[in-house]
Protein backbone atom coordinates (compact mmCIF):
# COMPACT_ATOMS: atom_id res chain seq x y z
CA UNK A 1 0.00 0.00 0.00
CA UNK A 2 1.25 3.45 -0.87
CA UNK A 3 1.87 5.94 1.90
CA UNK A 4 -0.76 8.64 1.27
CA UNK A 5 1.42 11.33 2.86
CA UNK A 6 4.21 10.56 0.39
CA UNK A 7 1.79 10.52 -2.53
CA UNK A 8 0.33 13.86 -1.44
CA UNK A 9 3.79 15.38 -0.99
CA UNK A 10 4.75 14.15 -4.44
CA UNK A 11 1.57 15.58 -5.94
CA UNK A 12 2.23 18.87 -4.15
CA UNK A 13 5.63 19.04 -5.76
CA UNK A 14 4.42 18.05 -9.24
CA UNK A 15 0.87 19.33 -9.52
CA UNK A 16 0.50 22.35 -7.23
CA UNK A 17 0.87 24.99 -9.94
CA UNK A 18 -1.47 23.33 -12.47
CA UNK A 19 -4.14 22.62 -9.85
CA UNK A 20 -3.97 26.18 -8.56
CA UNK A 21 -4.04 27.71 -12.05
CA UNK A 22 -7.12 25.67 -13.01
CA UNK A 23 -8.81 26.68 -9.75
CA UNK A 24 -8.05 30.38 -10.25
CA UNK A 25 -10.09 30.26 -13.44
CA UNK A 26 -13.11 29.19 -11.36
CA UNK A 27 -12.65 31.37 -8.26
CA UNK A 28 -11.31 34.44 -10.09
CA UNK A 29 -9.68 35.21 -6.73
CA UNK A 30 -6.08 34.25 -5.92
CA UNK A 31 -6.51 33.93 -2.14
CA UNK A 32 -9.66 31.87 -2.43
CA UNK A 33 -8.02 29.62 -5.01
CA UNK A 34 -5.04 29.00 -2.71
CA UNK A 35 -7.39 28.17 0.15
CA UNK A 36 -9.40 25.71 -1.97
CA UNK A 37 -6.26 23.98 -3.27
CA UNK A 38 -4.87 23.64 0.25
CA UNK A 39 -8.17 22.10 1.33
CA UNK A 40 -8.05 19.71 -1.62
CA UNK A 41 -4.58 18.51 -0.57
CA UNK A 42 -5.81 18.05 3.01
CA UNK A 43 -8.74 16.04 1.68
CA UNK A 44 -6.35 13.89 -0.38
CA UNK A 45 -4.43 12.89 2.77
CA UNK A 46 -7.57 11.09 3.93
CA UNK A 47 -9.08 10.05 0.61
CA UNK A 48 -5.89 8.53 -0.79
CA UNK A 49 -5.41 6.23 2.22
CA UNK A 50 -6.58 3.16 0.29
CA UNK A 51 -5.78 4.09 -3.28
CA UNK A 52 -3.95 6.92 -4.95
CA UNK A 53 -5.90 8.05 -8.05
CA UNK A 54 -4.39 7.33 -11.43
CA UNK A 55 -4.28 11.03 -12.24
CA UNK A 56 -3.63 12.84 -8.94
CA UNK A 57 -3.62 16.28 -10.59
CA UNK A 58 -7.07 15.80 -12.11
CA UNK A 59 -8.40 14.47 -8.78
CA UNK A 60 -7.02 17.48 -6.90
CA UNK A 61 -8.33 19.94 -9.50
CA UNK A 62 -11.82 18.48 -9.29
CA UNK A 63 -11.72 18.59 -5.48
CA UNK A 64 -10.42 22.17 -5.40
CA UNK A 65 -12.97 23.37 -7.95
CA UNK A 66 -15.79 21.72 -5.99
CA UNK A 67 -14.60 23.59 -2.88
CA UNK A 68 -14.54 26.79 -4.90
CA UNK A 69 -18.14 26.37 -5.98
CA UNK A 70 -19.18 25.80 -2.34
CA UNK A 71 -17.39 28.98 -1.33
CA UNK A 72 -19.05 30.86 -4.18
CA UNK A 73 -22.46 29.76 -2.96
CA UNK A 74 -21.69 30.97 0.58
CA UNK A 75 -20.17 34.22 -0.60
CA UNK A 76 -22.83 35.02 -3.18
CA UNK A 77 -24.64 37.43 -0.90
CA UNK A 78 -21.56 38.83 0.81
CA UNK A 79 -20.24 42.16 -0.40
CA UNK A 80 -16.89 41.73 -2.15
CA UNK A 81 -14.09 44.06 -1.12
CA UNK A 82 -12.18 43.59 -4.38
CA UNK A 83 -13.28 43.02 -7.95
CA UNK A 84 -12.97 39.54 -9.43
CA UNK A 85 -9.94 38.71 -11.57
CA UNK A 86 -10.33 39.49 -15.26
CA UNK A 87 -10.57 36.05 -16.89
CA UNK A 88 -11.43 35.61 -20.55
CA UNK A 89 -14.46 33.58 -21.55
CA UNK A 90 -13.44 30.26 -23.02
CA UNK A 91 -15.21 28.73 -25.98
CA UNK A 92 -16.50 25.28 -24.97
CA UNK A 93 -14.56 22.34 -26.37
CA UNK A 94 -14.10 21.27 -29.10
CA UNK A 95 -14.53 24.79 -30.54
CA UNK A 96 -11.10 25.94 -29.38
CA UNK A 97 -8.00 24.64 -27.63
CA UNK A 98 -8.28 24.50 -23.84
CA UNK A 99 -6.90 27.63 -22.14
CA UNK A 100 -3.34 27.49 -20.84
CA UNK A 101 -4.14 28.33 -17.22
CA UNK A 102 -0.65 27.53 -15.97
CA UNK A 103 0.98 29.96 -18.39
CA UNK A 104 -1.71 32.59 -17.70
CA UNK A 105 -0.92 32.35 -13.98
CA UNK A 106 2.80 32.79 -14.66
CA UNK A 107 2.24 35.90 -16.80
CA UNK A 108 -0.11 37.33 -14.16
CA UNK A 109 2.52 36.83 -11.43
CA UNK A 110 5.22 38.44 -13.61
CA UNK A 111 3.15 41.41 -14.77
CA UNK A 112 5.20 44.62 -15.25
CA UNK A 113 2.69 46.58 -13.14
CA UNK A 114 4.09 44.71 -10.09
CA UNK A 115 7.47 45.41 -8.48
CA UNK A 116 10.31 43.04 -9.36
CA UNK A 117 10.34 41.77 -5.74
CA UNK A 118 6.61 41.06 -5.84
CA UNK A 119 6.87 39.24 -9.17
CA UNK A 120 9.41 36.73 -7.94
CA UNK A 121 7.67 36.28 -4.59
CA UNK A 122 4.28 35.64 -6.21
CA UNK A 123 5.82 33.24 -8.72
CA UNK A 124 7.48 31.20 -5.97
CA UNK A 125 4.28 31.20 -3.94
CA UNK A 126 1.65 30.52 -6.60
CA UNK A 127 3.62 28.45 -9.11
CA UNK A 128 6.31 27.05 -6.80
CA UNK A 129 4.01 26.28 -3.87
CA UNK A 130 6.59 27.69 -1.43
CA UNK A 131 5.39 29.00 1.92
CA UNK A 132 5.72 32.65 2.92
CA UNK A 133 8.49 31.89 5.49
CA UNK A 134 10.46 29.97 2.84
CA UNK A 135 10.24 32.87 0.39
CA UNK A 136 11.06 35.41 3.11
CA UNK A 137 14.25 33.49 3.99
CA UNK A 138 15.35 33.39 0.37
CA UNK A 139 15.19 37.16 0.01
CA UNK A 140 16.52 38.35 3.36
CA UNK A 141 13.29 39.85 4.61
CA UNK A 142 11.14 39.11 7.66
CA UNK A 143 8.04 36.95 7.36
CA UNK A 144 5.62 39.83 8.05
CA UNK A 145 7.36 41.92 5.38
CA UNK A 146 7.07 39.11 2.82
CA UNK A 147 3.44 38.42 3.81
CA UNK A 148 2.63 42.12 3.34
CA UNK A 149 4.41 42.13 -0.02
CA UNK A 150 2.35 39.17 -1.25
CA UNK A 151 -0.92 40.62 0.04
CA UNK A 152 -0.26 43.99 -1.56
CA UNK A 153 0.59 42.41 -4.91
CA UNK A 154 -2.56 40.26 -4.90
CA UNK A 155 -4.66 43.31 -4.02
CA UNK A 156 -3.17 45.28 -6.86
CA UNK A 157 -3.82 42.45 -9.34
CA UNK A 158 -7.49 42.43 -8.35
CA UNK A 159 -8.10 46.18 -7.95
CA UNK A 160 -6.16 47.35 -11.00
CA UNK A 161 -7.50 44.59 -13.23
CA UNK A 162 -4.27 42.75 -14.10
CA UNK A 163 -5.73 40.08 -16.40
CA UNK A 164 -5.35 36.30 -15.93
CA UNK A 165 -4.22 35.75 -19.50
CA UNK A 166 -1.31 34.87 -21.76
CA UNK A 167 -0.49 38.16 -23.57
CA UNK A 168 -1.40 38.54 -27.22
CA UNK A 169 1.35 38.00 -29.77
CA UNK A 170 2.12 41.73 -30.25
CA UNK A 171 2.87 42.09 -26.55
CA UNK A 172 4.32 38.65 -25.94
CA UNK A 173 8.04 39.26 -26.67
CA UNK A 174 8.25 42.13 -24.18
CA UNK A 175 6.30 40.27 -21.51
CA UNK A 176 8.24 37.04 -21.97
CA UNK A 177 11.46 38.92 -21.18
CA UNK A 178 10.01 39.87 -17.79
CA UNK A 179 9.08 36.26 -17.04
CA UNK A 180 12.57 35.05 -17.97
CA UNK A 181 14.11 37.63 -15.63
CA UNK A 182 12.05 36.24 -12.74
CA UNK A 183 13.14 32.65 -13.49
CA UNK A 184 16.78 33.79 -13.73
CA UNK A 185 16.49 35.47 -10.33
CA UNK A 186 15.08 32.26 -8.83
CA UNK A 187 18.05 30.39 -10.32
CA UNK A 188 20.75 32.77 -9.04
CA UNK A 189 19.15 33.04 -5.59
CA UNK A 190 18.97 29.24 -5.31
CA UNK A 191 22.50 28.74 -6.67
CA UNK A 192 24.13 30.92 -4.01
CA UNK A 193 21.86 31.61 -1.05
CA UNK A 194 22.23 35.24 0.08
CA UNK A 195 21.82 34.20 3.72
CA UNK A 196 21.68 31.26 6.10
CA UNK A 197 23.73 28.14 6.67
CA UNK A 198 23.51 26.41 3.30
CA UNK A 199 25.15 27.49 0.06
CA UNK A 200 22.39 26.10 -2.15
CA UNK A 201 18.62 26.33 -1.85
CA UNK A 202 17.42 23.10 -3.45
CA UNK A 203 13.79 24.21 -3.45
CA UNK A 204 14.58 27.34 -5.48
CA UNK A 205 16.78 25.47 -7.96
CA UNK A 206 14.04 22.87 -8.48
CA UNK A 207 11.51 25.64 -9.13
CA UNK A 208 13.85 27.39 -11.60
CA UNK A 209 14.15 24.05 -13.37
CA UNK A 210 10.38 23.53 -13.55
CA UNK A 211 9.68 27.07 -14.74
CA UNK A 212 12.38 27.00 -17.43
CA UNK A 213 11.06 23.63 -18.68
CA UNK A 214 7.49 24.94 -18.67
CA UNK A 215 8.54 27.92 -20.79
CA UNK A 216 10.51 25.68 -23.15
CA UNK A 217 7.45 23.43 -23.65
CA UNK A 218 5.32 26.48 -24.50
CA UNK A 219 7.87 28.48 -26.55
CA UNK A 220 10.03 25.80 -28.23
CA UNK A 221 11.37 28.20 -30.88
CA UNK A 222 12.33 31.11 -28.63
CA UNK A 223 16.14 31.46 -28.38
CA UNK A 224 16.04 33.33 -25.04
CA UNK A 225 13.97 30.53 -23.52
CA UNK A 226 16.47 28.00 -24.91
CA UNK A 227 19.33 30.08 -23.46
CA UNK A 228 17.75 30.26 -20.02
CA UNK A 229 16.97 26.54 -19.86
CA UNK A 230 20.55 25.83 -20.99
CA UNK A 231 21.84 28.07 -18.21
CA UNK A 232 19.65 26.28 -15.64
CA UNK A 233 20.80 22.83 -16.80
CA UNK A 234 24.51 23.64 -17.06
CA UNK A 235 24.53 25.41 -13.70
CA UNK A 236 22.47 22.76 -11.97
CA UNK A 237 24.45 19.83 -13.40
CA UNK A 238 27.14 20.71 -10.84
CA UNK A 239 24.78 20.97 -7.84
CA UNK A 240 25.79 17.69 -6.16
CA UNK A 241 29.50 18.55 -6.26
CA UNK A 242 29.33 22.16 -5.09
CA UNK A 243 29.18 21.20 -1.42
CA UNK A 244 30.95 18.49 0.57
CA UNK A 245 29.04 16.06 2.83
CA UNK A 246 29.21 18.61 5.68
CA UNK A 247 27.71 21.39 3.58
CA UNK A 248 31.08 23.07 3.01
CA UNK A 249 31.61 24.94 -0.26
CA UNK A 250 33.71 23.15 -2.89
CA UNK A 251 35.15 25.49 -5.52
CA UNK A 252 34.95 24.78 -9.24
CA UNK A 253 38.66 23.90 -9.23
CA UNK A 254 38.14 21.15 -6.62
CA UNK A 255 34.83 19.66 -7.78
CA UNK A 256 34.66 15.99 -8.78
CA UNK A 257 33.80 16.40 -12.45
CA UNK A 258 32.93 12.72 -12.85
CA UNK A 259 29.88 13.39 -10.66
CA UNK A 260 28.54 16.21 -12.81
CA UNK A 261 25.20 15.28 -14.37
CA UNK A 262 26.18 14.20 -17.88
CA UNK A 263 22.61 14.06 -19.19
CA UNK A 264 21.89 17.62 -18.05
CA UNK A 265 25.15 18.82 -19.59
CA UNK A 266 24.34 17.14 -22.92
CA UNK A 267 20.87 18.72 -23.00
CA UNK A 268 22.29 22.08 -21.95
CA UNK A 269 25.01 21.98 -24.60
CA UNK A 270 22.49 21.33 -27.38
CA UNK A 271 20.32 24.20 -26.14
CA UNK A 272 23.30 26.60 -25.97
CA UNK A 273 24.12 25.95 -29.61
CA UNK A 274 20.50 26.62 -30.52
CA UNK A 275 20.39 29.84 -28.48
CA UNK A 276 23.74 31.11 -29.79
CA UNK A 277 22.48 30.82 -33.39
CA UNK A 278 20.04 33.71 -32.84
CA UNK A 279 20.89 37.27 -33.89
CA UNK A 280 21.37 39.32 -31.86
CA UNK A 281 22.66 36.82 -29.32
CA UNK A 282 20.76 36.93 -26.01
CA UNK A 283 22.27 37.42 -22.57
CA UNK A 284 21.20 34.03 -21.19
CA UNK A 285 22.80 32.32 -24.21
CA UNK A 286 26.17 33.95 -23.43
CA UNK A 287 25.92 33.12 -19.71
CA UNK A 288 25.03 29.53 -20.63
CA UNK A 289 27.95 29.41 -23.07
CA UNK A 290 30.32 30.29 -20.21
CA UNK A 291 28.83 27.47 -18.13
CA UNK A 292 29.19 25.16 -21.15
CA UNK A 293 32.92 25.90 -21.48
CA UNK A 294 33.37 24.87 -17.84
CA UNK A 295 31.21 21.77 -18.34
CA UNK A 296 33.29 20.71 -21.34
CA UNK A 297 36.66 21.06 -19.61
CA UNK A 298 38.09 17.68 -18.52
CA UNK A 299 39.81 19.42 -15.60
CA UNK A 300 40.04 22.89 -14.10
CA UNK A 301 43.54 23.42 -15.50
CA UNK A 302 42.40 22.33 -18.95
CA UNK A 303 39.63 25.01 -19.01
CA UNK A 304 39.61 27.14 -22.15
CA UNK A 305 40.13 30.42 -20.23
CA UNK A 306 40.74 32.63 -23.31
CA UNK A 307 37.32 31.48 -24.60
CA UNK A 308 35.75 32.43 -21.26
CA UNK A 309 37.45 35.85 -21.32
CA UNK A 310 36.06 36.33 -24.84
CA UNK A 311 32.51 35.50 -23.68
CA UNK A 312 32.82 37.95 -20.78
CA UNK A 313 33.96 40.55 -23.34
CA UNK A 314 30.66 39.99 -25.20
CA UNK A 315 28.71 40.40 -21.95
CA UNK A 316 30.66 43.54 -20.98
CA UNK A 317 30.03 45.12 -24.39
CA UNK A 318 26.31 44.39 -24.59
CA UNK A 319 25.22 44.25 -20.91
CA UNK A 320 27.91 46.11 -18.95
CA UNK A 321 27.97 45.63 -15.18
CA UNK A 322 30.71 45.75 -12.54
CA UNK A 323 30.00 42.11 -11.63
CA UNK A 324 30.69 41.07 -15.24
CA UNK A 325 33.97 43.05 -15.12
CA UNK A 326 34.90 41.29 -11.88
CA UNK A 327 34.24 37.83 -13.33
CA UNK A 328 36.17 38.79 -16.44
CA UNK A 329 39.16 39.84 -14.31
CA UNK A 330 39.12 36.45 -12.55
CA UNK A 331 39.09 34.69 -15.95
CA UNK A 332 41.99 36.90 -17.11
CA UNK A 333 43.85 35.78 -13.97
CA UNK A 334 43.67 32.18 -15.21
CA UNK A 335 44.20 32.94 -18.91
CA UNK A 336 47.16 35.31 -18.53
CA UNK A 337 48.36 34.79 -14.95
CA UNK A 338 47.60 36.38 -11.55
CA UNK A 339 49.40 39.68 -12.21
CA UNK A 340 47.25 40.28 -15.32
CA UNK A 341 44.15 39.43 -13.29
CA UNK A 342 45.15 41.85 -10.55
CA UNK A 343 45.69 44.59 -13.15
CA UNK A 344 42.17 43.99 -14.49
CA UNK A 345 40.81 44.10 -10.92
CA UNK A 346 42.60 47.38 -10.19
CA UNK A 347 40.35 49.10 -12.71
CA UNK A 348 37.40 48.13 -10.49
CA UNK A 349 38.58 49.40 -7.10
CA UNK A 350 36.53 52.41 -6.14
CA UNK A 351 33.57 51.18 -8.19
CA UNK A 352 30.74 52.22 -5.84
CA UNK A 353 28.42 49.42 -6.96
CA UNK A 354 31.00 46.84 -5.77
CA UNK A 355 31.47 48.43 -2.33
CA UNK A 356 30.52 45.76 0.22
CA UNK A 357 30.55 43.05 -2.45
CA UNK A 358 32.51 40.21 -0.85
CA UNK A 359 33.46 38.50 -4.12
CA UNK A 360 35.72 41.44 -5.09
CA UNK A 361 37.86 41.02 -1.96
CA UNK A 362 37.76 37.21 -2.32
CA UNK A 363 38.94 37.39 -5.94
CA UNK A 364 41.72 39.83 -5.03
CA UNK A 365 42.83 37.64 -2.13
CA UNK A 366 43.02 34.57 -4.32
CA UNK A 367 44.96 36.37 -7.08
CA UNK A 368 47.38 37.86 -4.52
CA UNK A 369 47.95 34.41 -2.99
CA UNK A 370 48.76 32.96 -6.41
CA UNK A 371 51.01 35.94 -7.15
CA UNK A 372 53.02 35.13 -4.00
CA UNK A 373 51.93 38.17 -1.97
CA UNK A 374 50.66 36.49 1.27
CA UNK A 375 50.38 39.59 3.48
CA UNK A 376 48.06 41.41 1.07
CA UNK A 377 46.20 38.17 0.36
CA UNK A 378 45.47 37.73 4.07
CA UNK A 379 43.98 41.24 4.39
CA UNK A 380 41.77 40.75 1.32
CA UNK A 381 40.49 37.32 2.42
CA UNK A 382 39.68 38.63 5.91
CA UNK A 383 37.64 41.38 4.32
CA UNK A 384 35.83 38.87 2.08
CA UNK A 385 34.97 36.58 5.03
CA UNK A 386 33.44 39.54 6.87
CA UNK A 387 31.21 40.28 3.86
CA UNK A 388 30.13 36.71 2.98
CA UNK A 389 26.38 36.03 2.98
CA UNK A 390 26.11 32.35 3.97
CA UNK A 391 28.06 30.13 6.34
CA UNK A 392 29.38 27.85 3.59
CA UNK A 393 31.11 30.75 1.84
CA UNK A 394 32.45 32.10 5.15
CA UNK A 395 33.92 28.72 6.11
CA UNK A 396 35.65 28.35 2.76
CA UNK A 397 37.25 31.79 3.07
CA UNK A 398 38.43 30.93 6.58
CA UNK A 399 40.03 27.73 5.22
CA UNK A 400 41.71 29.76 2.44
CA UNK A 401 43.04 32.17 5.05
CA UNK A 402 44.63 29.32 6.98
CA UNK A 403 46.21 28.07 3.75
CA UNK A 404 47.95 31.36 3.04
CA UNK A 405 51.61 31.06 3.96
CA UNK A 406 52.57 33.95 6.13
CA UNK B 1 -15.38 46.43 -17.75
CA UNK B 2 -13.76 48.95 -15.45
CA UNK B 3 -12.86 52.58 -15.63
CA UNK B 4 -9.37 53.97 -15.35
CA UNK B 5 -8.22 57.52 -14.73
CA UNK B 6 -5.14 58.46 -16.73
CA UNK B 7 -3.44 61.33 -14.91
CA UNK B 8 -1.08 63.37 -17.05
CA UNK B 9 1.87 64.75 -15.12
CA UNK B 10 3.89 67.52 -16.73
CA UNK B 11 6.68 70.00 -16.01
CA UNK B 12 5.25 73.50 -16.25
CA UNK B 13 8.45 75.52 -16.76
CA UNK B 14 9.34 73.33 -19.75
CA UNK B 15 6.22 74.50 -21.59
CA UNK B 16 7.68 78.03 -21.64
CA UNK B 17 10.46 76.72 -23.88
CA UNK B 18 7.88 75.58 -26.45
CA UNK B 19 6.84 77.90 -29.27
CA UNK B 20 3.33 78.26 -30.60
CA UNK B 21 3.99 75.73 -33.33
CA UNK B 22 5.26 73.07 -30.92
CA UNK B 23 2.33 73.60 -28.56
CA UNK B 24 0.03 73.28 -31.55
CA UNK B 25 1.65 69.98 -32.43
CA UNK B 26 0.97 68.60 -28.91
CA UNK B 27 -2.64 69.72 -29.15
CA UNK B 28 -2.95 68.00 -32.52
CA UNK B 29 -1.49 64.85 -30.99
CA UNK B 30 -4.18 64.92 -28.29
CA UNK B 31 -6.81 65.24 -31.01
CA UNK B 32 -5.41 62.20 -32.82
CA UNK B 33 -5.39 60.33 -29.50
CA UNK B 34 -9.06 61.23 -29.01
CA UNK B 35 -9.90 60.06 -32.51
CA UNK B 36 -8.05 56.76 -32.08
CA UNK B 37 -9.45 55.89 -28.65
CA UNK B 38 -12.80 57.72 -28.82
CA UNK B 39 -14.75 54.51 -28.23
CA UNK B 40 -13.05 54.01 -24.85
CA UNK B 41 -13.03 57.66 -23.71
CA UNK B 42 -15.48 58.57 -20.94
CA UNK B 43 -14.06 61.93 -19.96
CA UNK B 44 -11.15 64.29 -20.38
CA UNK B 45 -9.84 67.49 -18.91
CA UNK B 46 -7.07 69.97 -19.61
CA UNK B 47 -6.10 72.03 -16.56
CA UNK B 48 -5.02 75.66 -16.34
CA UNK B 49 -1.53 76.03 -14.81
CA UNK B 50 -1.03 75.50 -11.05
CA UNK B 51 -0.59 79.31 -10.69
CA UNK B 52 -4.38 79.48 -11.03
CA UNK B 53 -5.02 76.88 -8.30
CA UNK B 54 -6.66 77.65 -4.94
CA UNK B 55 -6.47 75.22 -2.03
CA UNK B 56 -9.16 74.79 0.61
CA UNK B 57 -8.23 72.99 3.87
CA UNK B 58 -9.72 72.46 7.29
CA UNK B 59 -7.97 74.82 9.69
CA UNK B 60 -7.69 72.23 12.47
CA UNK B 61 -5.95 69.26 10.83
CA UNK B 62 -7.35 65.75 10.59
CA UNK B 63 -10.74 65.08 12.16
CA UNK B 64 -12.66 61.82 12.50
CA UNK B 65 -16.07 63.36 13.11
CA UNK B 66 -16.27 66.40 10.87
CA UNK B 67 -15.16 65.90 7.27
CA UNK B 68 -15.73 69.28 5.64
CA UNK B 69 -13.80 72.54 5.93
CA UNK B 70 -17.01 74.58 6.16
CA UNK B 71 -17.00 78.22 7.16
CA UNK B 72 -13.64 78.09 8.94
CA UNK B 73 -11.91 76.87 5.78
CA UNK B 74 -8.31 77.88 5.27
CA UNK B 75 -8.18 79.18 1.71
CA UNK B 76 -4.73 79.64 0.19
CA UNK B 77 -3.28 80.47 -3.19
CA UNK B 78 -1.55 77.62 -5.04
CA UNK B 79 -1.80 73.84 -5.52
CA UNK B 80 -2.40 71.35 -2.68
CA UNK B 81 1.08 69.89 -3.13
CA UNK B 82 4.15 71.79 -4.29
CA UNK B 83 5.85 69.34 -6.61
CA UNK B 84 8.05 69.65 -9.66
CA UNK B 85 5.81 67.50 -11.82
CA UNK B 86 2.20 68.61 -11.63
CA UNK B 87 -1.14 67.37 -12.83
CA UNK B 88 -1.80 68.90 -16.23
CA UNK B 89 -4.84 66.98 -17.39
CA UNK B 90 -6.58 63.64 -17.40
CA UNK B 91 -8.52 61.14 -19.41
CA UNK B 92 -11.13 58.69 -18.13
CA UNK B 93 -11.19 55.49 -20.17
CA UNK B 94 -13.29 52.36 -20.02
CA UNK B 95 -11.28 49.18 -20.46
CA UNK B 96 -11.79 45.46 -19.76
CA UNK B 97 -8.45 45.12 -17.97
CA UNK B 98 -5.21 46.86 -17.03
CA UNK B 99 -3.36 45.69 -20.16
CA UNK B 100 -5.93 47.44 -22.36
CA UNK B 101 -5.77 50.59 -20.21
CA UNK B 102 -1.95 50.59 -20.37
CA UNK B 103 -2.05 50.20 -24.14
CA UNK B 104 -4.21 53.35 -24.32
CA UNK B 105 -1.96 55.15 -21.81
CA UNK B 106 1.07 54.48 -24.05
CA UNK B 107 -0.59 56.64 -26.71
CA UNK B 108 -1.19 59.70 -24.48
CA UNK B 109 0.96 62.61 -25.74
CA UNK B 110 3.01 64.31 -23.02
CA UNK B 111 6.38 65.84 -23.97
CA UNK B 112 7.79 66.58 -20.49
CA UNK B 113 6.36 64.14 -17.97
CA UNK B 114 4.39 60.94 -18.02
CA UNK B 115 1.09 59.44 -17.08
CA UNK B 116 -0.21 57.47 -14.13
CA UNK B 117 -2.99 54.92 -14.59
CA UNK B 118 -5.35 54.39 -11.65
CA UNK B 119 -8.36 52.10 -11.50
CA UNK B 120 -11.56 53.93 -10.53
CA UNK B 121 -13.73 52.28 -7.93
CA UNK B 122 -17.22 51.50 -9.15
CA UNK B 123 -19.72 54.10 -7.95
CA UNK B 124 -23.51 54.21 -7.93
CA UNK B 125 -26.04 51.58 -7.04
CA UNK B 126 -24.17 48.28 -7.36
Amino acid sequence: MTDPALAVADAHRREWASVLAATVRVTRDLDLAEECVQEAYAQALVAWRYAVPARPGAWLTTAARRRALDHHRHAAVAQRALPLLVVDEVAPEPAGPPPDDLLALLFTCCHPALTAEARVALTLRLLGGLSTPEIARAFLVSEPTMAARLTRAKKKIAAAGVPFRVPASDELPRRLGGVLAVVHLVLTTGHTAPTGAALVRDDLLDRAHDLARLLRSRFPDDPDVAGLLALVLLTDARRATRTDPDGGLVLLADQDRSRWDAAMIADGRALVLEALAARPVGRYAVLAAIAAVHADAPSFDATDWPEIVGLYDVLAARWPSPVVDLNRAVAVGFADGPEAGLAALDALTGEPRLAGYGYLAAARGELLRRAGRPEEARTALEEAAALAGNDAERDLLDRRLEAVEG
Amino acid sequence: MGQYLILIYTDEPSWATFGEQEIGAVMAAHQSFGAKHGAALRGRGWLHPTATATTVRRPDGPRRDDFTAGEDALVTDGPFLETKEVLGGYYVVEAPDLDTALAIARDVPEPFGGVEVRPLRPTGSE
